[in-house]
């Protein structure tokens, strides 16, 4: 995979003179959590913009809200101040079927425990997507991608952790997404294992140039990144050009 | 955090609750809708029991205190005449206790606002005294004096639906006389507690009443001076009851004896101990429904706690809780939400009783009739809660406690499925993958998904099952009274009259046509099997009262035998062909084998037919008559009751409207009641049911859901998968739980007969189709919490957690 070409270092996505177009463009987005007579502020005031088809990685600890703002991004949480912006279409204003429809048409999601449905087969779990998505690939070109191709007819139950979160990138990528988001996708997994999954994820954003966001609190898997956006207290710190990206495999942690 | 979550925790910390008992009233609190479904489902049940056996015991009770207080007879007897002399050979009959002659007939009444004759039995008082046997319970005013024979002491019911008080009077028509009678007291009596004229269907306490009149006034109109006609008996514990019978009836029959009866068969005696028969067997039949129904949620409400309890009964268990102190903790919820149903239900019950019992009160006149519940009742209702609770909670509890620490903090692998029939089906014809997921949920729990089908058919069958019952009185109605008897009104006559009678009464102002009927009583015996019932004798092309065969269509009186009521026929064990020996009890008591010839359709009574010629010459007499049936002009009616309450030969007029009437009040206020009970019942089963088994399948899939919500499924997709679920269940529940409903009513509906009444099984499509909507409307409203909690569901809070 090419990287765009002129990403430069910058400490704010907005003075980033881009010329990718543009996926996602967050302004100011704030969100308080009120939890009976004590607030916590998970993100105070982030600015971002994802361009097309980039690989990136937010790198923080627990609990400074990388979080908050990938589910923000992904329509499953409204920020508490701020505007988002997805491909200059203002996200803040959707409704709730809206928000819907921008998932089920738009956007991928990866959770660090697989979230698979047991009652439905590998090939079905893809399935679910594939019959309502607008725009999809077949199943088994999706499990094909991940490398499955030989496990559709399996539950979740039959399938080892690494195999799980393969299926669930399977599941997020077959609607040929803009953007696939991935919150902690090696998490549950050992480092081995990780690895597949990861390559899998890479392979996804550069065969479909599908906006690719990776959470993780772990810095080996950085690397791979077109840019690493680092969170503490949420607040962004520091947005990184990545020149040297490795593959997957090249990773250790 | 709400604000009783709030009070309970700071009262809990007030008061140094243990941890663990803290934990049990916030899940308690977390679970009050699931808890409140399952407790009301268990008083369901305890509130039927309470009410049905507590009406039981008060029935049971004031039946026995009035029985015995005014000692009623155990041995009955009517006769034509006999001198008093005969008392003394009477008396001399071993195993009686104590016997006394009465003078006992019927009279019409005439009473003021009231165009129609009333009916009246007339009851002798011996000097003033009250009788020895079927004493009367003065409720107003006094006994008559001796001597005076214009007073006279009237029932209650009678009183009391005729606005009748002390002083008032009325008019009766003794022997051919018009007489006017002052009332002077007011009673009840244990022979007619359920009081019913002969011949109806129904107490109609406005048309018929008793009446206590001096002996020597009814002696001298009747011309039984020194003499009497009817005889009550009570026995010595050890006598024989048939042996009694024999002898009264060799003693009586030389004076006109109609076959003496013991207690069993006396109408009113009889009547309640039926009542308590039924009230005792739908006792027995509906609570444990219930109760299970009540353990089947336990069960699944309380294993599923235990399930997502997995890793805290681990902690526990490794902080050095014992097996003992965890698993008591779900016991005690168990027995929270077990003992509020039992408390709710006995608080019900306690309603309920009381409802039952002013029913009653209505049928049933005792001096006395107050619900109360017996110590033992309340016990049995905790012991069967108690069972109940058991049956459905310590499977899970034992599950609780025998479960490892270590294996209790793994974590949980996800629900292990496999590749059923179904997969390849679902491929074939592109089965929608939210429809797989709901066809692999039912088919991966099938004893769940069973039982949950199985609790939504009672509550079906519930309703079927109790509701049928109106569909039947309404074909009982609609034959008896718009096919068989189809007369305005019916006149008896005080003796058997020459059949000119007929001619007469049919030139009176009003009538349309009439049909006149010759009724003999007598005794049928087949085998060692004996009926006391009557031979109606019916005329050739009847058209106001017909015989009407198994399919209800007329038919021609039999000239040359018996036509049976199809429950004669059974209780005498006689089919068409068979001989049945007939005994008759009066005039000249011919005794004759008569063939059976014909089976009638009869719902009511127990009465065999012959054709009124065939009757006639059984008594060896001309045309003969007992009664005219009368159709009347509605507009003259007024007029022909003047009339007929003028001659001097009738004895009663029974009006067939009235009787219908009657009827159908009876049944109206009873069924609404009933209607009302059982579709509250139903309708708590269908909801306590599908409520708990959506929300358990809920939290069982609120990951599921809230992924799919995530790949972009609307609120409506992901509602489809649970109500799909709950739907499902419904749909093959609703056929079953008609079948079942059908099913139960063929059961119960031989325990509705008795000798009186023969319900026939009649479930009209609108019973199942009322059934089946009841169930479907509390589904559905369950179905709208339930999508209530999938609007509110938690995405990124559910997803961020390991399950």
């Amino acid at each position: 995979m090419t990287p765009p070409d002129n990403y430069l270092d910058t400490h704010g996505a907005e003075s980033s003179p881009q010329t990718g177009d543009e996926t996602f463009r967050a302004e100011g987005i704030s969100k308080v959590y009120e939890t009976g007579e004590t607030r916590v502020h998970a993100l105070r005031g982030v600015d971002l913009t994802l361009y097309e088809g980039e690989l990136v990685v937010l790198l923080g600890p627990s609990g400074s809200g990388k979080s908050t703002l990938l589910n923000i991004l992904g329509g499953l949480d409204q920020p508490s101040a701020g505007t988002l912006y997805f491909r200059g279409r203002e996200v803040t204003a959707l409704s709730q079927e809206e928000l819907t429809l921008l998932r089920r048409d738009h956007i991928g999601f990866v959770f660090q425990f697989y979230n698979l449905i047991p009652s439905l087969t590998a090939r079905e779990n893809v399935a679910l997507v594939t019959e309502i998505a607008r725009n999809p690939m077949t199943t088994d070109d999706a499990l094909g991608l991940v490398g499955l191709s030989h496990r559709l007819n399996h539950f979740p139950a039959q399938m080892s952790g690494g195999e799980q979160q393969r299926v669930a990138i399977a599941r997020a990528v077959a609607k040929n997404p803009s953007v696939l988001l991935c919150d902690e996708p090696t998490g549950a997994l050992d480092s081995k294992t990780g690895i597949v999954v990861l390559q899998a994820i890479a392979r996804a954003n550069a065969e479909l140039n599908t906006t690719t966001a990776v959470i993780t609190h772990n810095a080996g898997i950085a690397e791979m990144a077109d840019r690493v956006i680092r969170f503490a207290d949420g607040h962004i710190i520091s947005v990184e050009r990545n020149e040297n990206r490795r593959p997957p495999e090249e990773l250790t942690w | 955090m709400n604000p009783i979550t709030r009070y309970l925790l700071s009262w809990s910390m007030a008061v140094k609750v243990s941890s663990l008992n803290r934990k049990l009233l916030r899940d308690l609190w977390r679970l009050k809708g699931q808890g409140l479904a399952i407790a009301t489902v268990v008083a369901a049940g305890i509130a039927l029991m309470v009410a049905v056996f507590g009406s039981v015991s008060a029935l049971t009770l004031s039946m026995d205190a009035f029985y015995e207080h005014y000692r009623f007879a155990d041995v009955f007897a009517s006769l034509k005449r006999a001198p008093n002399s005969l008392e003394t050979r009477l008396r001399a009959i071993d195993g009686i206790a104590n016997l006394e002659t009465r003078i006992v007939v019927s009279v019409p009444l005439d009473l003021e606002g009231m165009a129609e004759p009333a009916t009246g039995r007339l009851i002798s008082i011996l000097e003033g005294r009250n009788p020895a046997i079927n004493g009367v319970h003065l409720r107003r005013g006094r006994l008559v004096e001796p001597g005076r024979s214009s007073e006279v002491v009237i029932s209650e019911p009678f009183a009391m639906a005729n606005y009748l008080t002390l002083d008032d009077t009325v008019f009766a028509t003794i022997n051919g006389k018009k007489r006017k009678l002052r009332i002077v007291g007011i009673a009840l009596t244990p022979e007619y507690i359920y009081a019913m004229a002969p011949g109806e269907l129904m107490p109609d306490d406005k048309h018929f009443g008793v009446l206590w009149m001096d002996r020597e006034a009814l002696a001298a109109a009747f011309d039984l001076n020194e003499a009497f006609n009817d005889v009550v008996v009570t026995l010595r514990r050890d006598a024989r009851t048939g042996y009694v019978l024999e002898r009264l009836d060799d003693v009586l029959k030389p004076h006109g004896g109609l076959g003496a009866y013991g207690r069993k068969d006396q109408m009113s005696h009889f009547f309640l101990t039926n009542e308590l028969t039924q009230l005792e067997a739908m006792g027995g039949l509906m609570p444990p429904i219930f109760l299970a129904v009540a353990a089947f949620l336990l069960n699944i409400v309380i294993s599923r706690i235990v399930t997502t309890e997995h890793e805290q009964i681990g902690l526990l268990k490794a902080f050095g809780y014992t097996d003992w102190e965890v698993g008591r903790q779900y016991l005690k919820l168990i027995f929270v939400l077990v003992g509020l149903g039992l408390i709710m239900g006995v608080i019900a019950g306690q309603w309920l009783g009381n409802a039952v019992m002013g029913l009653y009160n209505d049928y049933f006149k005792f001096p006395l009739l107050a619900y109360r519940v017996e110590p033992q009742v309340l016990f049995m209702a905790a012991l069967v809660s108690a069972a109940a609770g058991a049956a459905g909670g310590l499977g899970a509890v034992r599950h609780a406690v025998r479960l490892s620490p270590a294996v209790a903090m793994a974590p949980p692998m996800p629900t292990a499925f496999r590749r059923t029939g179904f997969s390849a089906l679902f491929a074939r014809f592109n089965v929608s993958q939210l429809t797989r997921m709901i066809f692999r949920h039912v088919t991966r729990w099938p004893v769940r998904t069973g039982l949950t089908i199985t609790g939504i058919a009672f509550a079906v069958a519930i309703l079927v099952s109790s509701l049928f019952f109106m569909d039947t009185v309404q074909h009982v109605i609609s034959v008896m009274f718009f096919e068989k008897e189809r007369q305005t009104l019916t006149v008896s006559f005080v003796e058997p009259r020459a059949g000119a009678i007929e001619e007469e009464i049919r030139h009176l102002p009003g009538v349309l046509a009439t049909q006149r009927v010759r009724s003999v009583s007598v005794r049928l015996h087949k085998g060692t099997l004996t009926e006391r019932t009557a031979i109606t004798g019916i005329v050739s092309h009847a058209n106001l009262n017909r015989l009407l065969n198994t399919s209800i269509n007329p038919v021609e009186p039999p000239p040359g035998g018996l036509a049976l009521s199809e429950h004669l026929a059974t209780k005498l064990g006689a089919g068409i062909g068979d001989m049945v020996r007939v005994e008759v009890m009066q005039e000249r008591r011919p005794v004759i084998d008569l063939p059976v010839v014909q089976i009638v359709e009869e719902y009511i009574g127990l009465t065999a037919y012959m054709s009124l010629e065939a009757v006639n010459r059984l008594m060896l007499e001309g045309s003969t008559v007992t009664g005219v049936h009368v159709l009347a002009d509605r507009n003259h009616v007024n007029a022909l009751y003047r009339r007929l309450k003028d001659m001097p030969a009738v004895a009663g007029v029974s009006v067939t409207t009235a009787a219908l009437d009657s009827f159908q009040t009876a049944m109206e206020s009873t069924m609404y009641v009933m209607i009302g009970v059982f579709v509250a019942f139903a309708t708590l089963i269908a909801f306590g049911v599908t409520y708990n088994s959506s929300r358990i399948a809920l939290s069982e899939r609120a990951r599921a859901l809230a992924s799919l919500r995530v790949l972009g499924f609307t609120r409506a997709e992901v509602t489809y998968i649970l109500l799909g679920e709950l739907g499902l269940q419904t749909l093959i529940a609703l056929p079953v739980g008609c079948l079942l409903g059908h099913g139960i009513a063929l059961l119960i509906s031989p325990a509705l007969n008795t000798d009186m009444y023969s319900f026939p099984l009649i479930i009209a499509d609108s019973t199942y189709g009322f059934s089946v909507t009841v169930v479907v409307v509390s589904a559905i409203i369950c179905g709208f919490l339930v999508r209530q909690r999938v609007y509110q569901l938690e995405l990124v809070s559910v997803l961020k957690t390991r399950e």
